[in-house]
């Protein structure tokens, strides 16, 4: 019921909204929660267990019962909690976990069931037979418990992820945090101030206190607008600090849009923001907690101070006759403020007895709730005064078992909280966080008064702390009354009294719990669930502890608490995961060739972050291989080009660069000749191969090497650890340059009359024999050429800066053309690597040894090198060892599958009798065969001999002759041609 | 997490690439015994509390830095560059 002229609402903008296909009307400054309280939609939910008929119980984020569905255009959001949904024009929310519907609920059978379903019923009841889980236990347990339900489709919102950097973060604008940040801020340190909500001032909203002669949202106002006005100031509301990490760093999830019906084209839904503090001062206030009594989760009973926010903040009554019961002095402001608005107040039950009321409300000290009616709603409590019992007519019950510090973020880092015995609550371990102080309810201070002189004195520290001087303020009076508790946890008695009120935990349960010697207190909430809900616990495990201490006949010091983790909220993944959707931020690489060989029609493959060309199709080829057939037949008999700039590219200079390359690969290279390039190996310090490569000398002390595409960040790191860390004593330095050279592979009997088209001087077999470099003109343009080949065709690979690139592979595609050549793709160059015998990473793939691939002969015997001693381990070489060789199907088309495994031909295809697997295959047009590379048992030893290839997903079988890796000419006559 | 590289400040850990124990810095002689170079590549003390370990600064500066920090308290207590070790 909304009472007139009361709260801190918009009156003259009032909101139209759906909660269970009924229309309601609120105003600007509701919450979803507030504004269900003030059309009297007491029933909200349905609890996770036994569905039980539950309402709104607090006004925060620690909501364990409103939690709704809320539909935005084509998204729905599970699970978001009413209490902290801003209301708009239009909103649309369903109550989750009922069915039929909110009022009949179908499971609400459980509740009747409740005997056979208490702790551990799930561990003790599905157990066997063990089949019975997949077909029949978990899909009921799944359809019956889940609160709600994912909508299965593409999830059209937006979500973000941002960072900040600050001297100082603030965790709450309470009245702690906006002292606080006022106080550091004015020091000229730069300030993050976070809030939950979307306007500052946390309780201040909520009471009716004054603050320096104003009403404390006043004060709070005007503070914000100073704070607003200041540029080493940024405030973020509607954001909650979920999570405290190493050296000062804090996830924050910012709810950027959720006051929103329609989102604004490129708005996200929700940020993750990581922010890095160099101190941080925790206001995050308190939580007020339950009392255990029969019957206490009825729809009507909520905190005390949740129903004082509602009051307060929002000029809701919760209903037209409210009782009170709590075991602190701060309870009796509820029962004062509702009388002063009013409110019928039926009854102050107080546990404590000597106490008097602050105003004129029945009290009823030394009293206690022994049991509450109403089935879908409260409609009477039983309480239990001077030795009689009462039945008191009412439909609102405000609760408070006192308040626990929000400790939460404060012990993300393994920090214990302590036991305060006066305040019976857990305070922050000090030092907890480095670089974390906590100030105001946070740290157990109790009145504002207080807690606005703490904060300030905090933040004078801090500001010290870094190196400031702290701007003298005054602080404000403000309400200084002394709260006093005696701890009161569970009022017993029959009936089940809960704690956890979404998982439908009850004392008994955390009592069977300790019967059945689950003491621990991490037993104990795995076995009942206590604390598992989505508000973990918040508004439950102290008093829950508190009954375990109790079970168990120790302290509750002893008993310790749960371990808070982050996140504080629930966050969703789409937050966490924001910008890893899809391609999200990941680069792509493009070669200098890529508009040229789109406008070719060619299909691109990814290689790492590149893209490059498959193959590129020709009028009437309707199938990848005809393509690829036809630019190997192209390369062997004319001439190909191939863009091959993906491969990393390494410029080493200085007078050592020698010998730093004689470390880093198995042969040597200082007897390398300038003007010559040779093929390398590198291994990694454990003996395996970790990449190959040419590298060219094009002078005395400059090297230009190349990597694999795969291996060129691993090898550049390598190198960057082997001259940092190993020889920082050698005087060289090396840059990549693969982003700086386009480079194209001319393949083919033709390359040197396309070469000598375009190059300004003529080059011949002795100006560029094979495996001969240098540095070429095309016409203004400086490059660089190299006669390698990676086809066994009399090859070169033309360099060129890359901003030439694309007009260079026009040129070389014109001249090709000319010819009856043109471009070939990865497939193409794949056939022709395998019908040549070389290696990619298919074959290297780490865990594969010089040996194994047969190029021992590689590792110089008269030098050191990285891996070298590693490598001639007992065990890295041998008939034992799966050695590189050839392989042809008997029947030339027979399928021949990478991945697939070798067995003797007579054996039998399970693991023990495996004798190795096939890395690469491809149709050869050269040799008119399926051909392949597999590393086979002694397979050196085994040239000629029959094996059998076993495809065990595909099924397919097939007798392969093991032969020599080298399918096409072997004497490598057309290489030097 | 964050390290503070001496070439470029105070960074978040996701901008390196974590190697592993800083014994590595230690290669020995290529004539030491196999059981001297197994334990170089393979076997770490594993400590509980302060440690030193080597970390490259990969998506930085490129340096690779030899990092002490405690595992128990994730104290991060310096980080210097490889390089300049033994210097």
């Amino acid at each position: 019921m909304r009472l007139p002229g009361k709260g801190l609402i918009d009156r003259g903008n009032a909101l139209n909204f759906h909660f269970n296909d009924r229309p309601y009307i609120g105003f600007a400054g509701d919450t979803l929660a507030s504004a269900l309280l003030a059309n009297d939609q007491i029933l909200v939910g349905r609890s996770f267990k036994y569905h039980r008929p539950r309402g709104i119980m607090t006004a925060g984020s620690e909501e364990p019962n409103a939690l709704v569905t809320v539909k935005r255009g084509k998204s729905k959001e599970p699970n978001t909690r009413a209490t902290v949904q801003p209301l708009y024009e239009g909103l649309v929310a369903q109550p989750q976990n009922a069915w039929p519907s909110l009022r009949f609920d179908a499971l609400g059978i459980n509740d009747y069931l409740s005997t056979f379903l208490a702790a551990g019923f799930y561990y003790k009841t599905f157990m066997w037979p063990q089949p019975f889980w997949e077909w029949l236990y978990e899909p009921l347990i799944r359809r019956a418990a889940g609160l709600g339900t994912l909508n299965m489709s593409y999830d059209h919102d937006l979500y973000e992820k941002a960072y900040a950097h600050c001297d100082v973060l603030i965790v709450g604008a309470g009245p702690s945090g906006l002292m606080a940040a006022l106080t550091v801020a004015r020091a000229g340190l730069s300030v993050v101030l976070v809030d939950e909500n979307n306007r500052l001032g946390g309780r201040l909203l909520s009471e009716v206190e004054e603050v320096d002669s104003v009403a404390g949202h006043v004060w709070a106002a005007d503070v914000t607008v100073e704070l607003e006005g200041l540029a080493n100031v940024t405030i973020m509301t509607n954001t909650t600090v979920t999570g405290a990490y190493d050296q000062g760093t804090y996830g924050a999830l910012e709810r950027v849009a959720h006051h929103l019906g329609i989102l604004p084209s490129g708005l996200p839904l929700e940020t993750f923001w990581r922010i890095v503090a160099k101190r941080t001062i925790l206001c995050a206030g308190a939580l007020e907690r339950q009392i255990a009594f029969p019957n206490n989760d009825r729809p009507g009973i909520m905190t005390a101070s949740g129903m004082r926010s509602y009051l307060n903040q929002y000029g809701v009554a919760t209903g037209k006759k409210i009782a009170i019961f709590g075991n602190n002095s701060d309870a009796h402001r509820t029962a004062r403020d509702l009388t002063n608005s009013g409110v019928e107040v039926v009854a102050m039950i107080d546990s404590r007895i000597g106490v008097s009321a602050i105003a004129d409300y029945p009290l009823y000290a030394g009293a206690r709730v022994v049991d509450t009616s109403g089935r879908l709603g409260l409609s009477a409590i039983t309480i239990e005064y001077q030795g009689k019992t009462k039945v008191l007519e009412c439909d609102a019950l405000g609760v408070s078992g006192g308040w626990n510090p929000t400790v939460h973020l404060t012990c993300h880092m393994n920090g214990r909280p302590v036991w305060d015995e006066k305040l019976a609550s857990f305070l922050s371990k000090e030092g907890a966080i480095p670089g974390m102080v906590v100030a105001g309810s946070a740290a157990g201070t109790m009145n504002t008064a207080g807690v606005l002189a703490e904060a300030y004195a905090v933040a004078s520290i801090v500001i010290k702390d870094l190196g400031k001087s702290a701007v003298k303020l005054n602080v404000p009076k403000s309400e200084d009354g002394t709260y006093e508790i005696t701890a009161f946890w569970d009022v017993g008695g029959k009936g089940r009294a809960w704690l956890d009120f979404q998982n439908d935990v009850t004392t008994k349960d955390i009592k069977q719990a300790a019967q059945e010697n689950f003491r621990s207190v991490e037993h104990m909430k795995r076995y009942t669930t206590q604390g598992m809900a989505t508000d973990q616990g918040k508004n439950s495990n102290v008093t829950a502890l508190a009954v375990l201490a109790d079970a168990t006949g120790r302290g509750i010091p002893e008993t310790g608490t749960t371990t808070f983790r982050p996140p504080y909220v629930p966050v969703a993944m789409a937050a966490l995961g924001a910008g890893g959707e899809g391609k999200g931020f990941a680069p792509e690489r493009f070669l200098s060739s890529h508009l040229a060989s789109q406008e070719l029609n060619a299909p691109m493959i990814e290689a790492g972050l590149w893209y490059r060309p498959s193959y590129f199709p020709q009028a009437g080829e309707s199938h990848w291989r005809q393509s690829c057939d036809r630019e190997v037949d192209m390369v062997r008999s004319q001439v190909g080009v191939c863009d091959v700039s993906t491969l990393g590219k390494i410029d080493i200079k200085g007078k050592d660069a020698a010998k730093f390359l004689d470390l880093l690969y198995t042969n040597s290279f200082a007897t390398l000749k300038i003007g010559r390039v040779r093929y390398g190996l590198m291994l990694r310090e454990d003996g395996h191969v970790m990449d190959d490569g040419t590298c060219a000398r094009l002078g005395e002390t400059h090297y230009l090497m190349t990597t694999t595409t795969a291996a060129a960040g691993e090898v550049m790191r390598h190198m960057d650890f082997v001259h940092q860390v190993l020889r920082p004593d050698l005087d060289l330095s090396f840059v990549s340059v693969t982003e700086h050279w386009a480079q194209f592979a001319i393949a083919g009997p033709k390359s040197r009359e396309i070469l000598n088209g375009i190059l300004s001087k003529k080059i011949n077999n002795e100006s560029i024999p094979y495996m001969g470099c240098g540095e070429v003109n095309l016409g203004d343009v400086a490059g660089r050429l190299f006669r390698i080949s990676f086809s066994g065709e009399h090859a070169y690979e033309l360099a060129v800066p890359a901003r030439y690139g694309d007009s260079l592979f026009r040129l070389l595609l014109g001249k090709a053309k000319a010819l009856g050549g043109g471009p070939y793709g990865m497939e193409a160059l794949n056939t022709l690597r395998i019908e040549k015998g070389f290696i990619t990473h298919a074959e290297i793939h780490g865990r594969t040894t010089a040996f194994d691939i047969g190029m021992s002969r590689m590792v110089s015997a008269k030098k050191d090198c990285i891996g070298k001693v590693m490598a001639a381990r007992p065990g890295m070489v041998g008939e034992h060892r799966d050695q590189l060789v050839g392989l042809r199907p008997l029947d030339p088309l027979k399928q021949i599958i990478s991945g697939a495994h070798l067995f003797e031909v007579e054996d039998i295809s399970e693991r023990k009798n495996d004798q190795g697997y096939v890395t690469s295959m491809c149709y050869s047009p050269s040799a008119k065969s399926v051909i392949a590379q597999a590393f086979l048992r002694n397979g050196r030893a085994r040239l000629g001999s029959k094996v059998k290839m076993v495809d065990h997903l595909s099924g397919v079988e097939t007798i392969c002759e093991v032969c020599d890796l080298v399918f096409f000419d072997p004497e490598g006559g057309r290489l030097r041609g | 997490m964050r390290i503070k590289c001496p070439l470029c400040g105070s960074r978040d850990r996701r901008e390196f690439y974590y190697q592993g124990h800083a014994s590595i810095l230690d290669r020995p002689d290529p004539e030491s015994t196999l059981e001297t170079w197994n334990d170089y590549l393979h076997n770490r003390e594993n400590l509980a509390g302060v440690t030193e370990d080597l970390w490259h600064h990969e998506q930085g500066c490129g340096a690779w830095l030899v990092v002490k920090r405690n595992t128990v308290s994730h104290e991060v207590l310096s980080a210097r560059l490889a390089k300049e070790n033994g210097l």
